[in-house]
């Protein structure tokens, strides 16, 4: 409990510390990403509404497929899907395939490209000019969800508290089982007497 | 002070408060803040070392001056004792602890495990916080856990609390008591969604908050203005965060590399004008202080002064906000007394009875 405040922080003496060579590395996140450019990302942020609207169209088309994947086999199909999955979310969202997909309640900025992975808002973190605390370079997450959101027509869905990831769905195709869990609601709606 | 305080169990001091009808902890700080009353909690630093008197050393300074105590889980990622230590401590000697629980270094199920080992020391506090980055800290190898987000953790422990339940569904023979407070920083972008946010919160479970450093009152204002117009401040207490700048040197330090606090030109011009610079920024926490309590809202302070903790008392007294109230201080209890002489007839006077004189005796 001195007076002074210490000249030099812990974490000066830290990086200090660290053994001394021609390769510098820019300042280092532990969840540091390869990626540099965020372009595509902001994109479908900005397109928020037309994806949301495009989004729905296309669970209808894979909902009346549903007799299709359950003819072939939810198991069997899980793998081509994913991989379209995997390559289409990837490019458009920067998709973590967490598997458990909540871009239409975070106005389709991907939560798991947060490097704390927040999946309900912004932490108190976020700098003056809306970057990450981490990555300094990479805009919120969070802000942008913010901003998406506000785009949609079911933007207020970002209110809903979600749930901790259940990190046994990771790398499954978050489209098979949204569809799959549609259609069982859809039978017991049906005939609520049959499940009940 | 003589006599009994306010909110002491009448059999004895050192029991638990009975639980009072509407209140979900049976802690000090829900009593001050569901009676009306400003509270006023702050921060205790947390010491690099395993002896217990640090801990109480740094706690004394507060007695008689504020509801709670705040037991930070290393906070800014630097490693500390740990707040479920500190709590342990605390609660030993019968102080009011708010359990900081922050997500960065422990998953769900330490977690869960954590609260209720802390509820079962008495804590009845208990803050959840995503926590800093591991970047901020001194070890920026460590592996970021972030396995909750503070709002799932607010839920976890709701359910824990509420429905006696484990996140797996699990029951729990006795639920932790505790009063829910969570963080909320209305100096950071999105500022819009903030208090948004903040509604998230209340819906998680939060029944108090605790903000950042706030050193900008007129965004604050406006901060609160939306809250209140969102209902929030009458689901929710709120402590406004206030603390003393060093000088202009360390607030220049702070808004550059710490995450998350906003601190205007204004009060660095004013630091950097004034001949007593810690004087100043004492005057200017004040000065703070006594426009953030007028503000509709407000239920408390939040009082953090890193390794300023002696100006804690003055800052409290000199901005009145208190108004006479002197919240919990330790007193000596009358067992006291007779676990003392005991203890010294242990430890100095000399025993020669043996175990076969003692059973001759019984007989």
């Amino acid at each position: 409990m001195s007076d002074k405040e210490p000249a030099v922080t812990q974490a000066t003496l830290v990086k200090k510390a660290a053994p001394k060579s021609d390769y510098k590395p820019a300042d280092v996140s532990p969840q540091r990403r390869v990626q540099r450019t965020f372009a595509v990302r902001l994109w479908s942020i900005r397109h928020s509404r037309l994806l949301e609207w495009f989004y729905s169209r296309f669970a209808d088309v894979f909902l009346l497929l549903h007799p299709l994947w359950k003819g072939i086999g939810y198991g069997r199909v899980e793998a081509p899907v994913k991989f379209v999955e995997k390559r289409v979310k990837g490019i458009m969202f920067d998709c973590r395939m967490c598997g458990q997909c909540v871009l239409s309640s975070t106005g389709m900025s991907c939560p798991m490209n947060c490097p704390k992975q927040l999946r309900n808002g912004p932490c108190g973190g976020v700098r003056a000019n809306g970057n990450c605390e981490v990555e300094p370079d990479m805009p919120c997450v969070w802000v942008k969800a913010w901003e998406g959101s506000r785009n949609m027509v079911h933007g207020d869905k970002i209110l809903t508290v979600q749930k901790p990831v259940d990190q046994s769905l990771r790398e499954t195709s978050a489209w098979l089982r949204v569809t799959a869990q549609a259609a069982a609601a859809r039978e017991t709606a049906q005939n609520p007497g049959a499940s009940a | 002070m003589t006599g009994r305080q306010r909110d002491e169990n009448p059999a004895g001091i050192h029991l638990p408060l009975d639980p009072l009808p509407g209140h979900t902890s049976r802690g000090r700080l829900e009593r001050v803040l569901r009676r009306g009353e400003f509270a006023v909690t702050t921060e205790l630093n947390p010491p690099d070392s395993a002896d217990p008197e640090d801990v109480y050393n740094r706690a004394k300074i507060f007695d008689g001056w504020v509801d709670a105590i705040n037991a930070v889980d290393a906070s800014g990622a630097n490693c500390h004792m740990s707040s479920v230590g500190i709590c342990a401590l605390l609660t030993r000697m019968g102080y009011a602890p708010i359990m900081q629980i922050a997500c960065r270094d422990k998953n769900r199920i330490a977690i869960q495990g954590d609260v209720l080992g802390g509820a079962a020391m008495g804590v009845a506090n208990m803050l959840c916080l995503t926590g800093d980055g591991v970047q901020a800290g001194d070890q920026p190898g460590a592996k970021p856990v972030f396995d909750l987000d503070s709002m799932s953790l607010l839920e976890t422990i709701r359910i824990m609390r509420d429905n006696g339940k484990f996140l797996s569904g699990r029951k729990l023979t006795t639920p932790p008591q505790v009063f829910l407070g969570c963080a909320v920083n209305p100096f950071a972008p999105p500022y819009d969604f903030r208090p948004i946010h903040l509604g998230k919160k209340i819906a998680a479970g939060a029944q108090f908050a605790q903000t950042q450093y706030c050193f900008d009152v007129p965004m604050f204002k406006t901060f609160m203005q939306k809250a209140r117009d969102l209902g929030h401040t009458e689901k929710l207490f709120l402590l406004c965060g206030v603390g003393p700048l060093a000088s202009a040197k360390t607030a220049k330090w702070i808004r550059s590399n710490v995450p998350g606090i906003h601190i205007p030109d204004a009060v660095i011009k004013r630091l950097e004008g004034a001949q007593d610079q810690k004087k100043e920024g004492k005057q200017l926490c004040i000065d703070i202080i006594n426009e953030v309590k007028e503000i509709p809202g407000v239920a408390g302070i939040h009082v953090m002064a890193y390794r300023q903790e002696e100006y804690v008392a003055e800052i409290v007294d000199e901005s009145g906000v208190l108004k006479g109230r002197q919240p919990w201080k330790r007193e000596v209890r009358r067992d006291d007394q007779i676990v003392a002489e005991r203890l010294d007839h242990i430890l100095h006077d000399e025993i020669t009875e043996t175990q076969v004189d003692m059973v001759k005796t019984a007989h």
